[in-house]
This record gives structure tokens, C-alpha cells and sequence, in this order.
């Protein structure tokens, strides 16, 4: 059977897809699946630092493409799971070195081989997010709760639509329980009731997440920390697991003490 | 004095939340409808059709355009009338 390759897209830059990308595929890997993790960012590589696999890279995307080499030279394996390959992009080549057909030719021999391709498409609605879609069997939309962020998912359901991917997910990230809790942070209700898709899942905003960032190890690894769960959460429910959504309203000063004192 | 007042009992705070909804809902109001050209355009012949079943119109002056106010959108149509058609026989068959 073929994988499902998805794409994770957010029309606006800097919500998180790249993070995204990273974390939901190091967790299906982690859980065995053979994934495969590729940067549509041409010209702004960056899933590469994320995943700390920046100093393995030789071939690229682009060089699979203009057949400098054979696909399989290009996948860096992953030095955590063997379960995980990463497709890195060109740095020094233009977004237009890559062609909606090609990209969707590659995404199609890599479903022979993996389970999951996650597609990491770049910011805004041209040609690299054309190239990132026209693969993918499915989209997962990363948005903030900001009133900016929210409305580029808005138009990017428009554009998926359009692309022939209706129904995409909607994980909203960098989401602060204090502030939402005080009312100054549009909750997930109000989010999912404007958009009207389905909710795949919640990622809160903790210093955990940029603590391994800096690290290059995705915080999916990191099992005590609320982001880190999170993500944990949205990988299981990509395999059909039903796991509640975490709370979002803030822990109270009972759950602070159990984390103070490690019962959880 | 009353602004310290209603930030301590968290009444400025409220306001963020429903202030960026708001927005939001008014913004993607403007963003949904947003017609394309091409659509507009075959709207207006479409309409023109229609029009000229009943009466004649100078169609040099005819203008279809989207108006957008503060919270509305409407569909704006300026529509010069050149004569009244006195037989309406086309439209009953």
C-alpha cells in the first residue's frame, strides 16, 4: 500500500510549520513508521537545523530533480530512528527550480517506499506553496491565535481547495494558557467556530519547545513537556487514536504543585 | 482612576479577546467575498441578458461592482436605461 503524504502549510510565515514538520514526523517515526520528511522551502532551507541534520547534507531536492543524482542519495537518515529520512532543498537556487509536476512525480516515488510524507511547504501562496501541494493527499494547516495568522488559514483552506484538498486539519500552535485564561488570547472555540474545519490539535507555547530548537532535537522527544505531549497527542491521532485535547485554560495551583513535586 | 479600576477587575483584559474576534470576523467578511474579475465580468453579461429582456439599456454606461462599508458588503449596479421595452411577449415563453 502507498503512504499518505501531507502537506503542512500556513500561508503566514513564522506559526510554526517547520517545528511542526519536524516533531509530527520524528513521532510517527518514533512509533515505526517509515516517514519521510521533505523541505519545500527552496531558497530558505531550514527543516534541515531544525532536525539537527544540517552537516550531513550533500544532494538536494533540486539536484534530484535536475538528476545530478539518484533520489535515495539525497534522503539523510535521521540519527535518532532509521525510521526517518529527511529530503533537504537547495539553499542557493530560486523557488522556481522546481515544477508542480515534479514535485508531484517525487512525492509519488516516495509513497513506494514510506508510510508518511510530510511536506514542509514554505510561507505564502505562490510557487513553492504550489510545488508543496501539488503532491499531497492531504493538508495539515499550522495557524497561531492571532487575528493575522488565523486569517491566512482562512484563504490558505480557499487555495487548498481549489488545489483539489478539501478538508484539511487545523493545529493551532503557540497557544498561552495564562493569556487565554485572562481573556486576552482568542481560545480554541472561537478559532475552530471561525474556520470551520476539524481540529487536529493543540500545541501550547513553552520554553521547552525553544530550549530543544536550539538543540536541533525536536521537542516530541522530550516526554515532560506540555508541547512535547502535545505533539505526542497529534501523532497518535494521525494514526486514529481519539486522545483528548489537552487543557488549554491553564493549570490551576493543585496541577502546578503535582508538576513541582513530579506526580506528573 | 476608573480605568485602573476596570483593568484591576480585568475588564480591559476581557476586551482583547472579543476585540481580536471581532476584527477577525469583520476582516474575513471583506475576505470571502472578494470576486474575481473574470466572475464579475460574466455576472455583468449575465445580468445584461436578463435586463434586456424587459428594457433597453445603454450599455456603455453599465456598471457591476462590489462595495464594501464598514461591516457590509453589497452589490452595487448602475444600470442606464435607454427605453422601456412595451411588449414583455419574449419573457412568457
Amino acid at each position: 500500500m502507498p503512504g499518505k503524504a501531507l502537506v503542512i502549510t500556513s500561508g503566514k510565515g513564522g506559526v510554526g510549520k517547520t517545528t511542526t514538520t519536524a516533531n509530527l514526523g520524528l513521532g510517527l517515526a518514533l512509533r515505526g513508521h517509515k516517514v519521510a520528511l521533505v523541505d519545500a522551502d527552496t531558497g530558505l532551507r531550514n527543516l534541515d537545523v531544525v532536525m539537527g541534520l544540517e552537516n550531513r547534507i550533500v544532494y538536494d531536492l533540486v539536484d534530484v530533480i535536475e538528476g545530478n543524482c539518484r533520489l535515495a542519495q539525497a534522503l539523510i537518515r535521521d540519527k535518532r530512528t532509521r525510521n526517518l529520512v529527511l529530503l533537504p532543498t537547495a539553499q542557493s537556487k530560486e523557488k522556481d527550480a522546481v515544477k508542480p509536476e515534479q514535485m508531484k512525480e517525487l512525492v509519488k516515488q516516495l509513497k513506494d517506499e514510506f508510510d508518511y510524507i510530510l511536506i514542509d511547504s514554505p510561507a505564502g501562496i505562490e510557487h513553492g506553496f504550489r510545488n508543496a501541494v501539488a503532491g499531497a493527499d492531504e493538508a495539515i494547516i499550522v495557524t497561531t491565535p492571532e487575528v493575522a495568522a488565523v486569517r491566512d488559514a482562512d484563504r490558505i483552506i480557499g487555495l487548498l481547495e481549489a488545489s483539489g484538498l478539501y478538508d484539511p486539519s487545523l493545529i493551532i500552535n503557540r497557544v498561552r494558557p495564562d493569556m487565554v485564561r485572562r481573556g486576552d488570547m482568542m481560545d480554541i472555540d472561537d478559532i475552530i467556530e471561525i474556520l470551520a474545519i476539524p481540529l487536529l490539535g493543540v500545541v501550547p507555547d513553552d520554553e521547552g519547545i525553544i530550549i530543544s530548537t536550539n538543540r536541533g532535537e525536536p521537542v516530541v522527544l522530550n516526554g515532560r513537556c506540555r508541547s512535547g505531549e502535545a505533539f505526542n497527542n497529534i501523532v497518535r491521532r494521525l494514526e486514529g487514536e481519539e486522545v483528548p485535547f489537552l487543557d488549554m485554560r491553564g493549570d490551576g495551583l493543585l496541577e502546578k504543585l503535582k508538576r513541582l513535586v513530579g506526580l506528573r | 482612576m476608573w480605568e485602573f479600576l476596570s483593568r484591576l477587575f480585568g475588564r480591559e483584559n476581557e476586551a482583547s479577546k472579543v476585540a481580536a474576534k471581532e476584527r477577525l470576523r469583520l476582516v474575513l467578511v471583506h475576505d470571502r467575498t472578494t470576486v474575481s474579475p473574470c466572475l464579475l465580468e460574466t455576472l455583468k453579461e449575465e445580468l445584461l441578458d436578463v435586463i434586456s429582456k424587459y428594457m433597453e439599456i445603454d450599455q456603455a454606461g453599465f456598471e457591476v461592482n462590489i462595495e464594501q462599508g464598514d461591516d457590509s458588503m453589497a452589490l452595487v449596479a448602475n444600470i442606464p436605461i435607454k427605453e422601456m421595452k412595451r411588449a414583455l411577449s419574449r419573457t412568457k415563453n
